[in-house]
């Protein structure tokens, strides 16, 4: 993931540091985006990533990344004890630093980050808890399949408090693994048979879960709203068993720090205010565009 | 009659040259390799700031973490044991301390102490049930890295609703124990450095004018200790040829009066002592413990081990050549980053490296030998 600069003879460099283990697809988005914003711009980027999602590990990776004297680390907040020290040392050594993804407004200003380029977790959540409700939705299932992350559980917080109702044991730790998923989702509808709305956190845990409610035939009859697309969840909202996908838009979170980055330091100027990638609705009327490249730019 | 001195001597007693001697030792491969990685980086990546102040303070404390874990899994597998449970420890004893010093609100000495005792009792229980059953303990720690992975999930979902637990660098203010595991020595040399110009120095914000690297953190100090440590238990005491003899041959060296049971538990207890070295010195630098923290350190630390010369059937290995490869380890994970090789080619050459310390290894080993 290396394009070299070449024309503006100013070789700027910039790393972009996730939280994500190499088992997540998710982050391909990322690693599209932010290639295709180095070679527009003509910078160098590179995506940098702890193999496990080891929060540890990706300390160690920004403080390598610091070493290395790069222009601007772009980079996610998903634990702030952890990852802040290792941030704040990068801003005080006078390397520009964009939190993309995870992280609140608060944490960014604390770090001494530029701007937060992301979908902030829990009021994309409440967005999602208020449409459901709106929907007639009483009671619904989280399948969270990021446990670890806290960051990511907001969104089920956020959907709790939009339907109005205690989170309580709606969530479920699914796991990581697609059969595993699947079963959990299937001995959780079954025991809960009264249950309105799934909503799943990913494609990860989406893909299976759509098998689940196929195969329970609940297909269309229950309310399922997910959290970022792919094939399979655009699909999904094709033939009706998803009713809406929220899009966060990780495209722009990997695209735009690069471009903010680079004109900042190229001509000076940066954009006010932290910038909201998502929540997008993404529903059956508007899917042209994002199937053609679901699961690359979208 | 003074012409023929050999009759005189033992005939257990062999001349052995200098050279044979030197290649007969395990670390040889270590060294080896330790020369090659350097030589290679030097090269390859002189001027990314892999060699200044910042970066061999980050491939130091990325190797030091693989030394202390392989300290402890060294010294095992020469008892001829493995442990599997190392990375789920960390997680576990991480954990641990959260839970007694934040959530239960403990002075954090007694949560880090509690914390020992929970982990090596787990060590000794590893071990406890490996030489009562007689099972592999590939399949006894396998076990014991899920039973302690869910309880480390659990646990923190029980009582706090989270996996991720902070506020532990604050709970440790003004406690005696814990700048053990999460403090800095020599900061008023690095100061010195900074303020020289040896070392770079911060040019903004609430740490302006102090050097970029400020002290050697204690993770490193614990690294050199338990180095120093395992290499005198294993070459200069008594105890140190009852692990080599547990190893080599449990039976034979039970009839020589070695009590190999007790050997083995007692790795295994060290073992997950040095797991939860780790640990501390982890949640301490970074106030915060995780429930996915130490996934797959196990195996991180069989490799420095074996890049290191040990074999993987017991009996034979030593420290220095564990830190030895765990300093390859660390140098070369780090090190591919700043030669800018695309991450997820690291495994590839990781295993190639492997591969070939292996192959180094058996051929020395079986050239000085003669077994085949």
């Amino acid at each position: 993931m290396v394009a070299v600069a070449d024309g503006h003879g100013d070789d700027l460099k910039y790393i972009l540091v996730s939280h994500a283990p190499d088992s997540d697809s998710w982050w391909n988005t990322i690693k599209n985006g932010i290639a295709l914003a180095g070679e527009q711009m003509d910078v160098s980027v590179e995506y940098r990533n702890p193999p496990t999602g080891d929060l540890a590990d990706m300390a160690r990776i920004i403080e390598q990344a610091a070493a290395s004297q790069p222009d601007g680390i772009i980079t996610t907040l998903a634990d702030f004890d952890v990852l802040s020290g290792p941030i704040r040392a990068a801003v005080d050594q006078g390397i520009d630093v964009i939190i993309m993804n995870s992280g609140t407004p608060e944490q960014v200003r604390d770090v001494g980050a530029l701007m937060f380029v992301g979908q902030p977790e829990y009021d994309a959540g409440l967005a999602a808890g208020l449409r459901a409700k709106g929907d007639g939705v009483g009671s619904f299932v989280c399948v969270n399949h990021v446990i670890s992350n806290t960051v990511v559980a907001e969104r089920c917080r956020g959907f709790a408090d939009g339907l109005g109702v205690e989170l309580g044991d709606s969530m479920i730790d699914s796991g990581q693994d697609p059969a595993e998923i699947k079963n959990r989702v299937t001995a959780y509808l079954t025991a809960n048979p009264e249950t309105d709305a799934i909503l799943t956190l990913g494609p990860t845990s989406a893909d299976p879960t759509i098998l689940a409610v196929k195969d329970m035939g609940l297909d269309g009859d229950i309310y399922f709203g997910t959290f970022d697309l792919g094939t399979e969840i655009v699909n999904g909202i094709k033939d009706g068993t998803i009713n809406w996908g929220i899009d966060q838009q990780p495209f722009l979170q990997a695209y735009l720090p690069v471009v903010v980055l680079t004109n900042y330091d190229r001509y000076g100027v940066l954009p006010g205010n932290n910038i909201n990638s998502g929540p997008g609705f993404v529903t059956k009327d508007a899917l042209g565009k994002v199937e053609e490249f679901a699961g690359e730019f979208r | 009659m003074a012409d023929t001195p050999q009759a005189v001597l033992d005939e257990r007693l062999k001349e052995i040259s200098p050279l044979r001697r030197a290649l007969i030792r395990p670390e040889l491969g270590g060294i080896i390799g330790t020369i090659a990685v350097f030589t290679f980086f030097a090269l390859l990546a002189y001027d990314s700031g892999m060699f200044n102040a910042q970066g061999v303070m980050n491939w130091s404390t990325v190797s030091a973490q693989f030394m202390i874990i392989a300290v402890g899994a060294c010294l095992l597998m020469i008892a001829g044991e493995f442990d599997l449970s190392v990375g789920s420890m960390i997680g576990f004893a991480g954990m641990m301390i959260a839970i007694f010093g934040v959530t239960l609100g403990w002075p954090m000495w007694i949560a880090i102490l509690i914390t020992f005792a929970i982990c090596t009792a787990f060590g000794a229980l590893n071990g406890y049930i490996v030489v009562r059953t007689g099972l592999p303990s590939f399949i006894v720690t396998l076990a014991t890295l899920f039973i302690l992975r869910g309880f480390t999930i659990f646990i923190p979902q029980t009582v706090e609703r989270k996996t991720i637990i902070g506020g532990i660098r604050e709970a440790a203010e003004g406690d005696w124990l814990a700048p053990v595991f999460g403090g800095k020595i020599l900061t008023g040399l690095f100061q010195w450095f900074g303020d020289i110009g040896l070392i770079d120095t911060f040019t903004r914000g609430n740490r302006e004018g102090q050097p970029v690297v400020d002290g050697i953190p204690m993770l490193i100090v614990w690294a050199i200790v338990l180095i120093v440590f395992g290499h005198l238990l294993l070459t200069r005491t008594r105890f140190g040829n009852w692990i080599f003899a547990a190893g080599g041959d449990a039976q034979a060296a039970r009839y020589a009066g070695v009590p190999v049971n007790t050997v083995k538990i007692a790795m295994f207890m060290f073992t997950a002592f040095c797991a939860t070295v780790f640990a501390v010195c982890q949640v301490m630098e970074f106030g915060s413990a995780g429930a996915d923290r130490g996934l797959l350190k196990e195996f991180e630390a069989i490799i420095a081990v074996v890049i290191g010369g040990a074999l993987l059937t017991g009996g034979y290995g030593s420290v220095i050549g564990a830190a030895l490869g765990a300093l390859i380890f660390g140098v070369v994970q780090q090190g591919l980053f700043f030669a800018n090789v695309e991450s997820s080619l690291f495994r590839v050459f990781l295993g190639v490296i492997l591969l070939l310390a292996v192959i180094l290894n058996t051929y020395i080993r079986r050239l000085i030998t003669g077994e085949r």
